[in-house]
């Protein structure tokens, strides 16, 4: 028996069969509950943990189709078009999942029916039953209308109205029914009744195509799942090849045999579907794991899913040695991206800006795309560098001192340097277009110090202050 | 494969130039880190040819140190589309990375920025870079900051700082460098004050007069030489 806070009143959230048989009911202030049956055991409701609990059963039925869909705060939506076969029918999945799940300790109950809506008030009313397609009106009318699951108002409003069962409201005109309760409501009642179809929306994004690979007697071995890694990867290739397509993303999902769940995913820069190609990168991603892949009593399926699929044109490889080039080049960018992220291997791509640091762009490799923005040299040949080869992110403060005789000093990190050379200004106005309140323009200038280091200062502002913002080789 | 600097008595002593498919190690006197970035690109650049580098570098030396700059590497002469950045959290994961790209022959070299002196930075690390770089020729430079050279298995070792621009100078701060060569694994060693040439791509000497001689016959170097071997 389980309690939380409602409406600033604790009202019971959760009963168990004896609790119901004794006449308790959701909803029911705790109060009430209490005096009706002083020796209640009570437990406080723990939503979060229920929630997660009810994502990891979701991740568990992924087994059977990966269209797994929350439904409320403890129900499951499974659409198993097409993939009822695979588990001996439809009666027969239904009972599996029932029983599995009855097994881990759950309370289940547990439909299958042509429409969602259906599905749910039959799994709350008649509990393990298939309903064949077309039979759903004839099976729900004699259901009282609380199973259509509409809002308390509407279902107190149908009991006024003396209206008891889903069969005596299907009845009712339709044009009545949607001046009274709306058009949404209608519309429930009409899938209620097995009529048109609402999509589920899926917990997880659905993959383009996907093999799996289930196993009769537990695998645990690094070999064993390699090997069907390798084995899923190639019958991928295959339906991948047939379409001329590639994937950016590969997903293994590993489904323990007691009901945990990992998945594993690796991106490529370039659509891929190469076995070998991805066999390595799922063992480098594999081996450089944080926490590593736990077989524990061994993975019952494995399944390698490919997701962002887009049209891989076939390079004939061996005539050019440039194309060879890019795709070894593009490998290595993924395995790096693999092991450490992709956000930490970066090409440069150029800005259509002359603010220094906004000039160019560090960007991950993996997503490089084409730009018809060119880099443009600043200096004229034979001049010596305009801007420095390394820049700081954010400018360091500098002080400009001058002594009595005349000469300058740059102190920079506690550290003072004599300036020998200076160059400038470069005046850098600052793009009013880009902020809300103008930025000071910028003054550059290059620095040279007696031991020959070049450094980029700029001052800004009023009263100016001084940044050291890059060095140059 | 040996490729010329450009700077003559430089190649004249390395026999010839750079050699590809080995390790160099590039230590930045302190407080010169941009001068040895400079030289290592310049080096980097010469040896890679056209083909792609990859600069590999720990998170925090880009606020130490300032991050490596596109448009600084295009004035430098360095296309920065040819480049590759990535960034490790520490030098155990840059050697792992530099040991996997090595392997990657389309890649022209391998810079891997190290500052101090991490205890996974020893004598078989070094021989595993040279092991892996044989393998598919590409080069490898190791850029050391805030450290004294030590032992290695590196084919070349220099020592850079910025050099000054010659005084009264109307074109001043191209990139010059005071390049100490104190290991040569197949010759001798020496001190140059070489020129990066922005324009052309390569080293040359420079117009000052203070170029450094040969130093094998003086004392110091001499000395710093026995201590190298």
């Amino acid at each position: 028996m389980v309690v939380a806070k409602v409406d600033n009143a604790l009202r019971l959230s959760a009963v168990d069969r004896k609790a119901t048989s004794l006449g308790l009911a959701i909803g029911q202030p705790l109060a009430n509950a209490r005096a009706m049956l002083p020796a209640l055991k009570v437990v406080a409701a723990n939503e979060p943990d229920d929630a997660k609990l009810l994502t990891r059963i979701a991740d568990w039925c992924d087994r059977f189709t990966p269209y797994v869909a929350l439904d409320g705060p403890r129900g499951l939506l499974l659409d198993v078009t097409g993939a009822a076969h695979l588990f001996g029918g439809e009666q027969a999945l239904l009972n599996r999942i029932r029983e599995s799940l009855k097994a881990q300790g759950f309370a289940v109950r547990g439909a299958m029916a042509g429409t969602a809506i259906a599905a749910r008030a039959f799994a709350r009313y008649r509990d393990g039953t298939v309903i064949e397609p077309g039979e759903e009106a004839e099976m729900i009318a004699p259901l009282p209308v609380a199973a259509l699951n509409l809002d308390a108002i509407t279902t107190h409003a149908f009991r006024r109205a003396g209206l008891k069962t889903v069969g005596q409201v299907a009845s009712r005109k339709r044009a009545e029914m949607t001046a009274r309760f709306g058009a949404a409501m209608v519309a429930i009642l009409d899938q209620a009744l097995g009529h048109g179809t609402q999509p589920l929306s899926p917990r997880l994004p659905i993959p383009d195509y996907w093999k799996e690979q289930g196993f009769a007697e537990p695998i645990a071995t690094e070999e064993v799942i390699r090997a069907t890694l390798n084995s899923l990867a190639a019958a991928l290739a295959d339906v991948l090849e047939k379409r001329g397509e590639g994937a950016r993303r590969l997903e293994a999902v590993f489904f323990r045999a007691d009901g945990a769940l990992r998945r594993i995913a690796i991106e490529m820069g370039v659509p891929t579907r190469e076995p070998t190609v991805i066999e390595r990168l799922f063992r480098e991603k594999l081996d450089t794991l944080a926490d590593p892949l736990d077989p524990g009593f061994g993975f019952d399926l494995i399944r390698l899913s490919a997701s962002r699929v887009e049209r891989a044109t076939c390079e004939v490889a061996d005539f050019d040695a440039s194309i060879n080039e890019k795709a070894d080049i593009s490998f290595l960018v993924d395995r790096l991206a693999t092991r450490f992220g992709s956000q930490r291997i970066l090409a440069f791509q150029p800005n259509d800006t002359h603010i220094p640091e906004a000039a160019w762009a560090a960007v991950p490799a993996q997503y490089v795309q084409p730009t018809k923005l060119m880099w443009k040299k600043l200096r004229e040949p034979g001049d010596a560098p305009r801007r420095p080869l390394r820049l700081f992110t954010r400018p360091d403060p500098v002080t400009l001192l001058t002594a009595l005789e005349g000469s300058q000093h740059l102190r920079w990190r506690k550290v003072q340097h004599a300036v020998a050379q200076c160059e400038g200004p470069e005046r850098i106005a600052m793009e009013w277009w880009r902020h809300e309140a103008p930025q000071p323009a910028r003054d550059y200038f290059r620095v040279e110090d007696g031991e020959g280091r070049r450094y980029w200062l700029y001052h800004a502002g009023v009263p100016p202050q001084w940044f050291l913002h890059g060095v140059f080789a | 494969m040996r490729v010329p600097l450009g700077h003559a008595p430089a190649d004249l002593c390395l026999k010839g130039g750079l050699e590809r498919g080995v390790l160099h190690e590039v230590f930045a006197a302190i407080g010169h880190e941009a001068a040895a970035t400079g030289f290592t690109a310049g080096l980097a650049a010469r040896v890679a040819a056209r083909k792609r580098l990859l600069w590999i570098r720990q998170d925090f030396s880009a606020l130490e140190f300032g991050e490596l700059s596109a448009t600084g590497l295009l004035e430098f002469g360095i296309d920065p589309a040819r480049l590759l950045l990535l960034c490790v959290g520490d030098a155990a994961d840059a050697l792992r990375a530099a040991n996997d790209a090595l392997s990657c022959a389309a890649l022209g070299a391998v810079v891997i920025e190290v500052t101090g002196k991490p205890k996974i930075l020893d004598l078989m690390a070094s021989r595993r870079l040279t092991l892996a770089c044989a393998q598919k020729t590409v080069t490898a430079f190791l850029l050391r900051f805030n450290v004294e050279p030590e032992a290695s298995t590196a084919e070349t070792r220099w020592l850079v700082r910025a050099a000054s621009s010659p005084p009264q100078a109307e074109n001043w701060g191209h990139p010059v460098f005071e390049a100490d060569l104190v290991r040569n694994r197949h010759g001798r060693t020496g001190e140059w004050v070489m020129e990066w040439s922005c324009d052309e791509g390569l080293f040359k000497e420079t117009d000052r007069g203070a170029v450094v001689s040969a130093p094998s016959d003086r004392p110091a170097a001499a000395a710093r030489q026995a201590a190298s071997l």
